[in-house]
């Protein structure tokens, strides 16, 4: 299953293609960190056209933007990279003088597209939580470490996850996550 | 590896996405300029450094990000209870008998 927000890169090399796995570069996403109490919160909605996620590790989608919970007051609004401009000015203008922080991203994280079978498996080479569909169900998004690389960890389907990390720790993540592959390519 | 349950996220996750923060439960005194050097000093340096049942400050910092504090059995390594920023202190003479120590 895709996630409309994250398509592959067409100007990138797969990382990894294999039959039982598939990493691909993401394209250019418009991305923006907010934080805010309940005012900023509501207003954040109108500006959105949905609530933003109260529920712990969910994320909320609609009309092509999402919203992910990474803490109790923080989220990461998702929008199509042409979107940008306009969404963070629809925010800043419904949010007004309510305390907030909203701050572009974009640039700061790219994006994995983890696809196959022995996804889980092979995520799970570096990040020790249970992946397991039953306790990290389709839809849960949450910040943990690969390795020594902090990483946003999104379920987007059965056996499909995003991995964000920042731009610079990117190589790290994409060649840790390559490497265990190559047991399947042996096998 | 330990696991560690943020009562924020609701979740238990390894040890490696938190981060101790030190005994909890210490207030910035009101006055600061007020003290005296010693008293300052008493503040900023000195802890009980419990052997058994000790509240702290932990962080989930590669996960939500909040502080939380949590009571912990600095012997056996076992976390007693687990609640939020700002919750008060739980009874740990409590804690510990429950624990039975």
């Amino acid at each position: 299953m895709a996630n409309p927000l994250y398509q592959p890169d067409a100007a990138e090399e797969p990382v990894l293609s294999l039959p039982a796995i598939s990493m691909l570069k993401a394209a250019p996403l418009g991305r923006f960190s907010f934080r805010g109490r309940k005012a900023a919160q509501d207003a954040a909605a109108k500006a959105l056209g949905f609530d933003l996620p109260q529920q712990p590790l969910t994320a909320a989608e609609s009309s092509g933007k999402a919203a992910l919970w990474l803490g109790p007051d923080e989220w990461l609004l998702l929008a199509p990279e042409d979107d940008t401009e306009a969404l963070q000015a629809a925010m800043t203008q419904a949010i007004g003088d309510a305390p907030h922080a909203l701050v572009d991203i974009s640039h700061r994280q790219e994006a994995l597209i983890v696809t196959g079978d022995k996804a889980e498996w092979l995520l799970n080479s570096g990040i020790p939580i249970d992946l397991d569909v039953s306790a990290f169900p389709v839809g849960m998004v949450t910040r943990t470490l690969f390795h020594k690389a902090p990483v946003m960890l999104w379920r987007i389907g059965d056996d499909s996850f995003v991995v964000e990390a920042w731009g610079s720790f990117m190589d790290y993540v994409a060649g840790l996550l390559a490497e265990p592959a190559t047991e399947l390519q042996a096998a | 590896m330990l696991l560690i349950e943020c009562p924020y996220c609701g979740v238990e996750r390894p040890e490696l996405e938190f981060r101790c923060g030190g005994e909890a439960h210490i207030a910035r005194p009101e006055d600061p300029s007020g003290k005296t050097d010693e008293e300052w000093a008493e503040f900023l340096y000195m802890r009980t450094n419990t052997k058994g049942v000790y509240a702290e400050r932990w962080r989930h910092i590669h996960g939500c990000g909040r502080f939380f504090n949590a009571v912990r059995d600095t012997v056996s390594d076992k976390f007693l209870k687990i609640y939020k920023a700002g919750e008060p202190m739980p009874d740990l003479a409590s804690l510990a008998k429950e624990a039975g120590k």
